[in-house]
C-alpha cells in the first residue's frame, strides 16, 4: 500500500500515447463494410411552411436513400427537456438550416450533387430575429408569449433600498453568440439490425442523452439502442445536446437502408447549423451606499434561445444564479428569461450562461467604483461574500473562502498597483495606450439545485483476474482529462499503481449512467463515486479474507484471481447520494444552488493601439481556488485553454447574422486566437478543499471562461477611458468609438450614475 | 470535400510515404488528405476545416509543412511524405511526442498530429527556437483546447533535449 500519492501528481494523460502518435480513433477514422454517407437537406428560410419538395433532374434518385419525417418510427422530436424540437421539420420550419430531409449514398461526391438538386418551396411566415423583437410579442413564434423559460430570484426587500441609496448605478451589457469551434466537427456512424436495434458511434459528451433521444425517435426499448463514444476532438458543450440530432439522422438513414451510415459535417455545415453560446443582454440597477457597499439591486438577464427550447432553461438557470457573482447582496431581485427567435437553437457552451451574466456584473462593478469614486479593487473588497453570508439564492457560504486574500495575491502576481501607476504616466504620450483590469468571480460545480438528485448517477469499477481495474462510467473524455483523473482517483483508492487502472470506452452496453459530461461535475461528483466504487472492490476482497490491510499489486492480483474463480465477476457500484443538508426550492429558486463553488480573481493587461485600433492582451494572471488540484498539468491546461477561449469571446469571435443565419461560417472569417495572438497565461491555484468532491476536488472546466472577458474590457476602459459594454469588442468597434473624439463616451449603453 | 475531384481519368502516382515507396492510381485532383486517410489507412492527419486554415491535416511534403487538404495528389508524384505515423517507430514515441505527452501539449488530440509535424518542421529550421520562433512556427495550426501554453513548453523542452544530446 505504500504507493506515492497519485492524486495530485501530473501522471501522463491516460490516452495520451494514442493521441501523440496519431493512433487515437475518432469517428471519421472508422469505416464499416458497405457503409453509406449521409447528408442533410436544410431549410433556406428562417420561418415558413413547406409547400413542395422537388427532386431535380440529372440525378438518379433510385440510387439514393431518402428519409423524411414520415419515415420516423417513433416520435418526431429530439428528446431532451421539453421535446419541442423536431428531428426533421414536417410542415413548417422555424429557423434557417433546420433539417428537412436526409439522403444517403455510397459516393460522397454524388451525395453532394444530390443535395444541391433538391429544391424546396416555402410559404414564408414572418420571422423574429432579435430578443427585443421577440419580447415585443407582435409575432408569436413559440408558445403563447415567445418566452422559452423565465426565473425570478428574490432576496430581501429590494424596493425599500432605493430611498436610502447614496448612488443608484445603472448599466446595460451585451454578449454575442460564440461558436465552440472544436477542431473535430460533429460526426457519427449508425447501424441497424432488426434483431439488435440501433448502434451509434460518435463524437459526443453524453452517451445517455443520445441513448434517450434514439429510444424516443426509433420507438425502441432501452436494450435495442447502443451508443458508443469515440475519441472526441473537442466539445466545449457543443457536443452536449447536438449529437442527439446528428445521431438521430444517421439512425433513420441506417434503419431505412439497412446499411451503416456515416454523417460527418464539414466545417461550414457545422458552424452554420449547430449550437452556439446564447447571446445575452443584462440590465443592472444597483443601490449603493455612500462608501460603495451594495445595498440591493435589480438585475434583468435575457438570453436569445433560438427557435426551440432545447437547453435554454438550464443555461438561463446558471446565468441567473451567477448574476450576483462573488458579492454579498442584502437584497436583490433577479428577473431572467430566454426568448425564442428564428435562429438555430443556441446551446451548451463552457460556462453555460455564467460568462454572460458575469461579464455584465464585472463591468458593472467597475462602473459602480467610478460613480462612488473608489478604485475597482476597493469596490470589490467592500462587497465580497464572506463565510457565513448568503448568496443571492440565500445559500450560506460554509467554506472558509477569503476573497480578500485571493485578490491580494492576484494583485501581487500581476504587479497591478505598480503597473496601474506606470500606465497612467506612459499613456500621456504615444499612440499605444496601456491598461489593466480585474475580474472576481465564482463558478458552481455540478448540476444546479436538485439536478444531481434527479440525475442519480451510477458508477462502476471492475477488477479482472489479471488485477487490472477498469473504471466504468459514461463520463466522456474530450480533452479535459476525464480518463486520467478518474483513473488517478481509483488508483489512489485501491493503493495500486496508475498503470494498473484502465477506463472503459463509454458504451451504453458496458458502462452505467454516470450522468452527462457537463457542468464541471466530473471530477467532483463522478470522481467521488469512482472513489466509493473502488473502495467497494477493496472491501469485498477484504471481507472474503483474500486481502489484508496492506497489500502489494501482486497480492491484489492474486486476490482478484481467486475471487473471480470462486464468484465470477468482481464489480462494485456506487450511486449518488445527496448530502443531507442540501436544501433547494425549485419553485422559489432559493437554497443551495451548488454543492461547491470555485472562486477566482483574474487580471488582464492590455495595449490598445490607436493606429490600428487593435487590442493586444500582454499579460494574463489567472488565480483560482478549485478545492484540490488532482493533476497539476491537466488542471493548468484547463485554465490556459479556457482563458484563451474567453479571450476569443472578448476580442475576436464575432458571429455575423443575416436573417437568422450565420454568415461567416468558416475559419477564415470567424477568427479564433492563434499561437501568436495570446499573452503568457500565468496560472495559479489555491486549494481549500471541498467536502463533496473526491480528495476535495471542485469543478474546474468552465470557471476560466467566466472572468477573462470582463477583466479585458475593464483593462480596455482603463487604457482608453471609454466604456465598452458589449462583446466581442473588435477593432472596428474601437475605431468607431475612439476615432471621433466627440462620440458619446458611453458605448452601446445608457449607463448613468447619479449622486 | 474538394470540388469534383473525379473529373478526368485516374493517374498513376508514385511517391514515398513515411519512407515506404507507394504506388497508386488516383484522380489527379484528389486531395492528399483523402488518399492518406482512405487509401493508405493513415488516419493521423485530420480534416478540421478543409480550407487550409486549421492545420490539423498538416504533413511534411519533401520536408515542407503543408496542409494536405490543399494538395492535389498529382502534385506529390515523386515526393516524400511524412505523416504522424512516420514519427514513432515500432510503437516507440519520438522524444518530441514524449514531450507533448509530458507537458500537456495534447488535450483532445485532434490538432496534435498536425501540431507535432509543425514542430518537427520548426526544429529542422531552428534547432534552438526562442518563444517567438515557436509562436510563429505553430501559427498555422489551431488548437482550441490548450491555449497553446503547454504546447510551447513541450516544444521548448523537446528542443533543449535534442540539443543536449
Amino acid at each position: 500500500m505504500n504507493i506515492p500519492h497519485i492524486v495530485g501528481a501530473s501522471v501522463p494523460r491516460k490516452e495520451g500515447r494514442e493521441k501523440v502518435t496519431g493512433a487515437a480513433r475518432y469517428v471519421d477514422d472508422m469505416a464499416l463494410p458497405g457503409m453509406l454517407h449521409g447528408a442533410t437537406v436544410r431549410s433556406s428560410v428562417a420561418r415558413g411552411k413547406i409547400k413542395t419538395i422537388s427532386f431535380g433532374p440529372g440525378v438518379d434518385w433510385n440510387e439514393f436513400v431518402v428519409v423524411t419525417a414520415k419515415d420516423i418510427p417513433g416520435k418526431n422530436c429530439i428528446a431532451l427537456i421539453l421535446d419541442d424540437q423536431p428531428c426533421l421539420a414536417a410542415g413548417t420550419v422555424n429557423h434557417p438550416e433546420e433539417p428537412i430531409l436526409l439522403l444517403a449514398h455510397a459516393d460522397r461526391h454524388k451525395l453532394r450533387k444530390a443535395v444541391e438538386a433538391i429544391s424546396i418551396e416555402y410559404e414564408p411566415l414572418p420571422p423574429v430575429h432579435s430578443m427585443e423583437e421577440s419580447e415585443r410579442q407582435s409575432t408569436i413564434i413559440w408558445g403563447s408569449d415567445n418566452i422559452l423559460k423565465r426565473y425570478l430570484v428574490e432576496k430581501g426587500d429590494v424596493d425599500s433600498v432605493w430611498k436610502e441609496a447614496a448612488h443608484i448605478v445603472e448599466g446595460e451589457y451585451f454578449t454575442g453568440a460564440q461558436e465552440q469551434l472544436y477542431i473535430e466537427n460533429n460526426g457519427v456512424i449508425a447501424s441497424f439490425e432488426p434483431e439488435h436495434g440501433v448502434t451509434v458511434w460518435g463524437s459526443l459528451q453524453c452517451p445517455y442523452y443520445v441513448h434517450k433521444a434514439l429510444m424516443a425517435l426509433c420507438g425502441l426499448p432501452e436494450d435495442m439502442v447502443r451508443v458508443v463514444q469515440m475519441e472526441t476532438g473537442g466539445a466545449f458543450g457543443g457536443k452536449e445536446e447536438y449529437p442527439s440530432m446528428i445521431a438521430s439522422h444517421a439512425a433513420l438513414l441506417a434503419i431505412k437502408s439497412g446499411k451503416p451510415v456515416k454523417i460527418i459535417y464539414d466545417r461550414m455545415e457545422d458552424m452554420v447549423a449547430t449550437t452556439k453560446r446564447h447571446p445575452s443582454r443584462t440590465r443592472h440597477r444597483t443601490a449603493i451606499s455612500k462608501e460603495g457597499k451594495i445595498l440591493g439591486g435589480e438585475i434583468e438577464f435575457t438570453i436569445d434561445g433560438g427557435a426551440y427550447a432545447t437547453l435554454s432553461s438550464v443555461v438561463l438557470s446558471r446565468g441567473t444564479i451567477h448574476a450576483g457573482g462573488p458579492y454579498y447582496w442584502p437584497s436583490v431581485r433577479i428577473r431572467t428569461k430566454a426568448m425564442a427567435t428564428n435562429t438555430p437553437p443556441h446551446g451548451a457552451f463552457r460556462g453555460f450562461g455564467a460568462p454572460q451574466s458575469l461579464f455584465a456584473l464585472e463591468r458593472h462593478m467597475d462602473r459602480i467604483a467610478q460613480v462612488v469614486g473608489i478604485s475597482p479593487i476597493e469596490v470589490r473588497r467592500l462587497n465580497f461574500l464572506k463565510t457565513g453570508q448568503t448568496t443571492t439564492t440565500e445559500q450560506t457560504i460554509r467554506e472558509n473562502i477569503d476573497l480578500d486574500r485571493l485578490l491580494d495575491r492576484a494583485l501581487e502576481l500581476s504587479g497591478y498597483n505598480v503597473k496601474k501607476k506606470r500606465f497612467a504616466e506612459e499613456n500621456k504620450n504615444g499612440p499605444r495606450q496601456k491598461g489593466i483590469g480585474i475580474a472576481a468571480f465564482l463558478h458552481g460545480a455540478g448540476f444546479t439545485g436538485s439536478g444531481e438528485r434527479y440525475l442519480n448517477s451510477l458508477v462502476g469499477v471492475e477488477a479482472a483476474a489479471d488485477g487490472v481495474v477498469r473504471v466504468l462510467v459514461s463520463s466522456a473524455e474530450f480533452g479535459q482529462g476525464t480518463n486520467t483523473v478518474l483513473c488517478q482517483i481509483a488508483a489512489e483508492a485501491l493503493g495500486l499503481p496508475y498503470e494498473n487502472i484502465a477506463i472503459a470506452q463509454p458504451d451504453t452496453t458496458v458502462v452505467p449512467n454516470s450522468g452527462p459530461t457537463v457542468a464541471s461535475r466530473t471530477a467532483m461528483i463522478v470522481g467521488k463515486l469512482v472513489q466509493s466504487a473502488a473502495r467497494g472492490i477493496r472491501d469485498t476482497l477484504a471481507k472474503t479474507g483474500l486481502l489484508g490491510d496492506e497489500y502489494s499489486p501482486e497480492q491484489f492480483r492474486a486476490a482478484c484471481r481467486e475471487y473471480i474463480a470462486a464468484h465470477g465477476a468482481l464489480k462494485s457500484y456506487a450511486r449518488y447520494e445527496s448530502p443531507g443538508d442540501v436544501y433547494w426550492d425549485d419553485a422559489k429558486y432559493r437554497g443551495e444552488a451548488y454543492a461547491a463553488f470555485a472562486w477566482a480573481v483574474y487580471v488582464a493587461e492590455v495595449t490598445v493601439d490607436l493606429t490600428t485600433y487593435s487590442v493586444t492582451v500582454d499579460d494574463f494572471v489567472a488565480l483560482q481556488e478549485i478545492g484540490k488540484v488532482l493533476n497539476p498539468v491537466l488542471a493548468e491546461g484547463q485554465i490556459t485553454g479556457g482563458v484563451a477561449q474567453a479571450i476569443g469571446f472578448a476580442l475576436y469571435e464575432k458571429v455575423v447574422w443575416q436573417n437568422g443565419r450565420m454568415l461567416n461560417n468558416q475559419m477564415t472569417n470567424y477568427i479564433m486566437p492563434t499561437s501568436v495572438d495570446l499573452p503568457p497565461i500565468r496560472v495559479f491555484f489555491e486549494e481549500l478543499g471541498n467536502v463533496h468532491g473526491a480528495h476535495g476536488a471542485k469543478g474546474i472546466g468552465e470557471l476560466p471562461m467566466d472572468g477573462p472577458a470582463p477583466a479585458i474590457v475593464n483593462a480596455v476602459e482603463d487604457a482608453t477611458g471609454v466604456r465598452f459594454n458589449s462583446i466581442p469588442l473588435l477593432p472596428e468597434d474601437l475605431f468607431e468609438a475612439l476615432f471621433d473624439e466627440s462620440a458619446d463616451q458611453d458605448v452601446s449603453s445608457p449607463v448613468r450614475g447619479s449622486a | 470535400m474538394n470540388p469534383s475531384p473525379e473529373k478526368g481519368a485516374k493517374c498513376e502516382v508514385s511517391f514515398f510515404v513515411n519512407g515506404k515507396e507507394t504506388n497508386l492510381h488516383a484522380h489527379p485532383m484528389e486531395r492528399l488528405l483523402d488518399v492518406l486517410r482512405n487509401e493508405l489507412g493513415l488516419t493521423g492527419a485530420k480534416e478540421g476545416c478543409g480550407e487550409g486554415e486549421c492545420g490539423s491535416c498538416s504533413v511534411l511534403l519533401d520536408g515542407m509543412l503543408v496542409n494536405s487538404c490543399l494538395v492535389p495528389i498529382a502534385q506529390t508524384n515523386g515526393a516524400s511524405v511524412v505523416t504522424i505515423e512516420g514519427l514513432s517507430t515500432h510503437d516507440l514515441m519520438s522524444p518530441l511526442q514524449h514531450a507533448f505527452l509530458e507537458c500537456g501539449g495534447a488535450q483532445c488530440g485532434i490538432c496534435t498530429p498536425g501540431m507535432i509535424l509543425a514542430t518537427v518542421h520548426l526544429l529542422e529550421k531552428k534547432p534552438e527556437p526562442v518563444l517567438s520562433d515557436i509562436r510563429e512556427g505553430l501559427a498555422g495550426n489551431l488548437c482550441r483546447c490548450t491555449g497553446y501554453m503547454q504546447i510551447f513548453e513541450a516544444v521548448a523542452k523537446a528542443a533543449q533535449r535534442r540539443v543536449a544530446k
